[in-house]
């Protein structure tokens, strides 16, 4: 018993600076509709912030206390910061747009801090006053837990206060339920956005902060702490600072208590409870109804059409030079090649999910990975040959698509998104902690092809068939029946069910198709690498593929080729001249959101097709 | 005759309102049943009702022999039920033809199929049904082109294609012109009777009411005040305080809005 209740102290402990960065994000959220990937990166840098001005590397020591303020405030004033020079350009701009730049601030920050404090794990001081344990219940319990369970409640008490009694909390609670509204009778937005933004980042950078003396600072806890925190605002409810109250202190006691009860199965057991909450309210605990992500605001949307003869082309140009490389290049030059269409074929699957099918996924890279482990455990396990390792490398890709998929049709808009981020973590975490099958970190080696396939040159051309082929036949399925169902499901769901289409079960099927696909090429990967490691399902996988499918253009068909190869030959240069290729990447995509809201193809395409007009109508 | 929609003590409550209370009307075969009311009267709620975009907390609907209470929007499509939508709703991506397409692949139950072009599928009967709405000359256009009465009228051609027995209109003349309003109605009208097809319609503008539904209800406040032949509706002295406050005495206050 006292066992249990230590334990669920110990929850209610790690819940704290979940709920604190947790409820950032969702506040942000509700006001600016911004979903702030750089949420994690506030977290980050709170306690990078925290352990340099307590310990006083440079400057004088602050001091524990007043560090951990002063962490917290540089984080807020951060915050507005960016607010004011990037988010305010950018508010016009598609939804989908914003979180690309978010996400640029992530690899700019990753980058920065490895550049400041380097790789090595930083271990804060303890808080003082707060050192040692007190006795409880016979078990020795951190005094320091006992402050942060009290955090909990007196943040949210405090935010309680902030919105129920101040002129300012009204402002932000009108301006979460109508925008427009507010707008309209006469509230500032400029100064509520920015101040939103300054509080979320402070609370970001206090949890980050106050969890110094309780484990080490490291460079990889803004992914961590972002995923977590999209699970607990998907479960507590977008926009709700109680839900994601609520939610931080379940999924930090399914933690505790799952880590001593079945260690292996943790992430399963929060998964599951995820999924329950989801299927019986699909707006989370305390969430209203959910909110769409717009690919194109108010914008005129042209039909989809089969592509021109002037497209199709320069596609078949393209394949037709490609087919010729061999005789110029060397063998880097076609490995280059080779990994640049598989992401080619990567990003095409990920924008028949998002652009066609109308589902915008955050873990696209759960398909690719599934694709990559499903090649190499057969090849591990069964010792099959490349042949049958690629089919049960789709077959996994695609039996997974149908798992997440199921639940995540249940949702749309960014809950639907923040889903598939979620299962992405959790296929990432299997593959990580399941060592007597995936290896864990140690990855699956000796992938290699066929012997007939071996050649790069050989490969090279295996490739190119193969993501030619698939190009082909996902195209034939847009403009097929099918394809023409996912779209009237993404159009107008209102009118696909007065017509009778199942838009769960259209859906559903694009789901598996897009996960198919996606596997085709994480099979591919797999044998170009010669090995699979965890890495092929983490969260950048997913976010390069919609830097891609956003750059080419979400509504062109042919967007995610150009996006692809621009993006993949940009991080290979990059990586190639310098360590902090994230960095340069992280400017580039905040240049080209804020330069081409439209992406690359997109803006091209209209200049292009305004030029054709004029061209057409002048005499 | 059995009519072609039953609907008996229908109720839907939200928290504390009571939308619509107690409704029971039906409507013939060839009919057109126009149900009228002031804002906040449970048209909307009533027609949601019906096709299923809500559930009722009591009462049924019949189709025929078919309970409908409880289906989704899409199998009551598929019983013969066309919907027009209050707001229109089209497929943007799609050109006007293909809006059509795309209800007549369903109807057939294609819309599985992965390698045919969908374009090249029922070409000939989107074409005649777009040629009946006075549609045909726009059918390769975008939607987001259309003026907002042609994207009525593809609603109405996008209504016909799974051959419906009924049709239900949310305000199908709404936010267009007054001469518009009228052309559009006189299209409807002369369709459906030539395909025998019932109508239940909700209306704002009287002059369409009066000059095209065969039969009339009245909600107020979510119950059913009146009922009948236009006639009768006009000359109802229950119907005329509703829309004009009974003589003397001012509105009531606190209607809904």
């Amino acid at each position: 018993m006292a066992f249990v209740v230590i334990q669920f102290l110990n929850g209610l402990a790690s819940a704290a600076d979940l709920f604190l960065v947790s409820a950032g994000l969702s506040i942000i959220f509700g006001v600016t509709r911004i979903v702030n990937f750089a949420h994690g990166s506030f977290y980050m840098l709170g306690a990078y912030l925290a352990f340099t001005l307590v310990e006083g590397v440079v400057g004088p020591a602050l001091g524990f206390w007043p560090g951990i303020v002063a962490a917290a405030v540089a984080v807020a004033i951060l915050g507005g910061l960016l607010e004011v020079t990037l988010l305010r350009r950018i508010y016009q701009a598609p939804e989908l747009f914003q979180l690309l730049a978010t996400f640029g601030v992530v690899l700019i920050v990753q980058d920065l801090v490895l550049l400041v404090w380097g790789p090595e794990d930083r271990i804060g001081p303890r808080a003082p006053g707060l050192e040692g344990a007190v006795s409880l219940l016979g078990h020795q319990f951190p005094r320091y837990d006992l402050f942060l369970i009290a955090l909990g409640p007196i943040v949210l008490g405090a935010l309680f206060l902030l919105f129920r009694r101040t002129r300012w909390g009204i402002l932000v609670r009108a301006a979460t339920q109508d925008r427009e509204m507010a707008a309209a009778l006469g509230v500032n937005e400029r100064w509520l956005f920015t101040s939103v933004f300054v509080l979320g980042a402070f609370l970001a950078g206090l949890g980050g902060a106050v969890q110094l003396p309780r484990e080490a600072v490291h460079h990889t806890m803004d992914l961590e702490i972002i995923v977590e925190a999209f699970v607990v605002v998907v479960i507590g409810g977008l926009g709700s600072v109680t839900g994601a109250f609520l939610a931080s202190i379940i999924l930090a006691e399914l933690n505790a208590f799952g880590i001593v009860i079945f260690p292996e199965v943790t992430l399963v057991l929060v998964f599951l409870v995820m999924a329950v909450v989801l299927v019986i309210r699909p707006t989370g605990l305390l969430g209203r109804p959910e909110f769409a992500i717009r690919a194109a605001s108010g914008v005129a949307e042209p039909p989809i059409t089969p592509q021109s003869e002037a497209a199709r082309n320069w596609v078949f140009a393209g394949v037709l030079g490609l087919a010729v490389l061999p005789v110029v290049a060397d063998a880097y030059v076609l490995s280059v090649a080779t990994e640049i269409m598989i992401f080619v074929l990567f990003a095409i699957s990920l924008q028949f999910l998002m652009g066609i099918s109308g589902m915008v996924s955050f873990g696209h890279a759960a398909s690719f990975g599934l694709g990559a482990y499903g090649a190499a455990l057969m090849i591990k396990h069964a010792g099959a040959p490349m042949e049958l390792a690629f089919l049960a490398g789709i077959g996994l890709a695609a039996l997974g698509a149908l798992v997440i998929g199921w639940f995540c049709v249940r949702l749309t808009g960014v809950y639907l998104a923040m889903l598939t981020l979620a299962f992405a973590q959790i296929a990432w975490s299997v593959a990580f902690q399941w060592y007597g099958v995936t290896g864990g970190d140690n990855g699956i080696l000796g992938v290699w092809p066929a012997a007939w396939a071996a050649s790069p040159i050989v490969f090279f051309y295996l490739t190119l068939a193969v993501t030619t082929l698939a190009l082909v036949i996902l195209r034939r399925i847009i403009f097929a029946p099918f394809g023409f169902g996912l779209r009237a499901c993404r159009d107008s769901v209102l009118r696909a069910e007065a017509i009778g289409i199942d838009r769960r079960q259209v859906q559903w099927l694009g789901f598996a198709v897009a996960g198919a696909f996606a596997g085709v090429a994480g099979a591919l990967y797999a044998f170009l690498k010669g090995s699979v490691f965890p890495d092929v399902l983490a969260v950048p996988v997913s976010v390069d593929g919609l830097v891609m499918v956003l750059l080419g253009g979400i509504q062109r068909l042919n967007g995610p080729i150009v996006g692809a190869l621009v993006y993949k030959l940009l991080q290979i240069v990059l990586a190639s001249y310098t360590d902090y290729w994230r960095l340069v990447i992280g400017v580039i995509i905040i240049g080209l959101v804020v330069a081409f809201p439209q992406g690359i193809v997109g803006f091209f395409g209209t200049r292009l097709d305004a030029l054709l007009v004029q061209r057409r109508n002048s005499p | 005759m059995t009519p072609v929609l039953s609907v008996e003590g229908l109720s839907k409550r939200f928290g504390g309102v009571t939308a619509v209370d107690d409704v029971s009307f039906s409507v013939a075969a060839g009919e057109l049943l126009a149900m009228i009311g002031p804002n906040g009267a449970g048209k909307s709620t009533c027609f949601n009702l019906v096709g299923g975009q809500l559930k009722p907390d009591r009462g049924r609907v019949r189709l025929f022999d078919h309970d409908l209470v409880g289906l989704p929007p899409r199998r009551i499509w598929r019983f013969g039920v066309g919907r027009t939508f209050q707001i229109t709703a089209v497929f943007q991506s799609m050109t006007v033809v293909e809006n059509v397409q795309m209800a007549l692949i369903s109807g057939r139950r294609r819309i599985g199929a992965l390698w045919p072009k969908a374009s090249h599928l029922y070409v000939d009967e989107a074409l005649e049904l777009l040629s009946r709405v006075g549609m045909l000359d726009q059918a390769d256009r975008a939607c987001s082109v259309l003026a907002y009465g042609d994207l009525k009228r593809l609603e109405l051609a996008v209504a016909l294609a799974n051959a419906p027995k009924l049709l239900l209109m949310d305000e199908p003349t709404a936010g267009m012109a007054p001469a518009e309003r009228i052309e559009l109605m006189q299209l409807t009208s002369s369709i459906v009777r030539e395909r025998g097809i019932s109508v239940l319609f909700t209306e704002h503008d009287m002059d369409v009411v009066f000059a095209h539904a065969n039969r009339i209800i009245v909600l107020n406040r979510g119950r059913l005040v009146a009922a009948g032949v236009p006639a009768a509706v006009r000359a109802d002295p229950s119907v005329q305080e509703i829309y004009l406050g009974s003589a003397g005495t001012p509105a009531p206050s606190g209607s809904p809005a």
